[in-house]
């Protein structure tokens, strides 16, 4: 079969370069070696938030969101998209310091946001122990359940004719083509790169390391949590060294579910549980939230978040090759920075000028380490 | 006898009774809701398929068919 375009993986990331792509009339195939979604997509969160660690990386992220919530309308109520808002928490006078700071920069992009103290943020968040400084509330954040919105935009992308493939390996990507490990090839005149934290196995030059995770849900206890509440200390532990790290992130799922993270790890590639960091994590967690420590847990997992060097994805041309393109290495944010990569990718491809500056995640940069 | 109020209905029962005996003897057969709004009761009466969730003295989510009854217990059932 001949297509205009081969989109190599079927997570979050390639759905979204499906369903825009095949929106502009091409002709679309998507191959998954394992199933729809079956990476970091199903690991993560579903979290839409916009982050500020470097100026490009909130201008993707703020481009995004104002795409998903413009797409709210159209998911399925399965996806639960509930647009509940951030809650960034500060425990301290420093991060309340902090607090200001991001907020005086969304306030400059003119994004709605609210200093919280204290008491207005118990108001809000009543399970929070008393005594935190306050935070930053970011409306306009969302949380999705990102199986759903996956199986969505490609399902729209099969409406518009594209073909996707499940449990087809593929060996390697090169111009005019994807050679799948039968021998067999998919010719096509595009060809992309969303196979997330795989993507480094087709195409070496992208530097991709896992950085794993681990998650637990709990029973279903309706409001005990009512925005997606991370702790500020949490942009330390997200960006700031090497080592294992932990930090309070919970989220308010529409079922009455409390979905609990976060904690980072490099250098692993054993997807087994972790017992001490995982106490870790909780323990972290019941210091913010002290009644959690009554509350059931149904399910714990790990995930591998595809990171890159400087935090930032890899969107656009690969070095080397005329028609082979890069949409991975979203690390934490492929949920949200999805439909923004599609969207910046499909202008490239069909040379359309984009919304914002694609040049910033070019796999061509230069990648200074943070 | 144990005295235990179950949807504020006090009853007595003896002291080795499950609080899903007691509850099944009330005639109350939906012990709780699912996320889809259906009524959901026992089913393996063993602890495995957590079908027979119930709130006991405010804590929701134990199973009822794990637990025994204690004096004063309050049962809220069909949450």
């Amino acid at each position: 079969m001949n297509y205009d375009v081969a989109i190599v993986g079927a997570g979050i990331v390639g759905a979204a370069c499906a369903a825009s792509l095949s929106a502009s009339g091409l002709r679309v195939a998507v191959v998954e070696s394992k199933g729809i979604a079956s990476g970091a997509t199903a690991a993560g969160m579903g979290h839409i938030v916009m982050m500020d660690d470097s100026e490009a990386q909130l201008a993707l992220t703020c481009y995004s969101r104002k795409l998903w919530n413009e797409l709210a309308g159209e998911l399925p109520s399965e996806a639960e998209y509930d647009r509940c808002g951030t809650i960034w928490v500060a425990a301290d006078a420093d991060e309340m310091d902090e607090v200001r700071r991001k907020q005086s920069v969304y306030a400059e992009h003119g994004f709605r946001t609210e200093i919280l103290d204290g008491t207005s943020m118990r108001a809000l968040e009543p399970n929070l122990r008393d005594g935190l400084a306050g935070g930053l509330l970011v409306k306009d954040d969302s949380v999705v359940y990102q199986l759903c919105a996956t199986k969505f935009l490609l399902d729209r992308s099969i409406r518009y004719g594209a073909k996707t493939m499940t449990g087809v390996a593929v060996a390697k990507v090169s111009d005019g083509g994807v050679t799948l490990e039968n021998g067999d090839v998919i010719s096509a005149g595009v060809i992309i790169n969303a196979a997330g934290a795989s993507a480094q196995l087709l195409n070496p030059q992208l530097k991709i390391v896992k950085r794993k995770g681990h998650l637990a849900i709990t029973e279903r206890y309706p409001n005990f949590v009512r925005h997606q509440l991370i702790e500020l200390g949490y942009l330390k532990s997200a960006h700031g060294s090497n080592a294992d790290s932990v930090a309070f992130n919970i989220q308010p799922r529409r079922t009455g579910q409390i979905l609990l993270g976060s904690s980072r790890q490099f250098g692993s590639d054993d997807s087994r549980l972790d017992f001490s960091i995982l106490q870790r994590m909780t323990a972290r967690a019941f210091e913010y939230m002290p009644g959690l420590r009554n509350l059931s847990t149904v399910r714990v997992w790990t995930g591998f978040r595809p990171a890159t060097p400087d935090n930032l994805p890899y969107i656009g041309k690969i070095p080397g090759f005329d028609n082979v393109y890069a949409a991975c290495g979203h690390e934490g944010l492929g949920i949200t920075t999805s439909l923004g990569t599609a969207d910046l990718l499909s202008s490239a491809i069909l040379g359309r000028r984009s919304a914002i500056p694609i040049e910033p995640y070019s796999p061509s940069r230069t990648i200074t380490e943070h | 006898l144990i005295t235990l109020t179950i949807d504020n209905i006090s009853i007595n029962v003896d002291d080795d009774t499950t609080v899903a005996a007691a509850i099944l003897n009330l005639g109350i057969s939906a012990f709780r809701k699912s996320v889809g709004g259906e009524s959901r009761g026992p089913l393996c009466g063993m602890g495995i398929c957590f079908e027979c969730r119930v709130t006991i003295d405010g804590v929701p989510h134990q199973r009822s068919c794990n637990k025994f009854v204690t004096e004063g217990m309050k049962v809220v059932t069909g949450e």
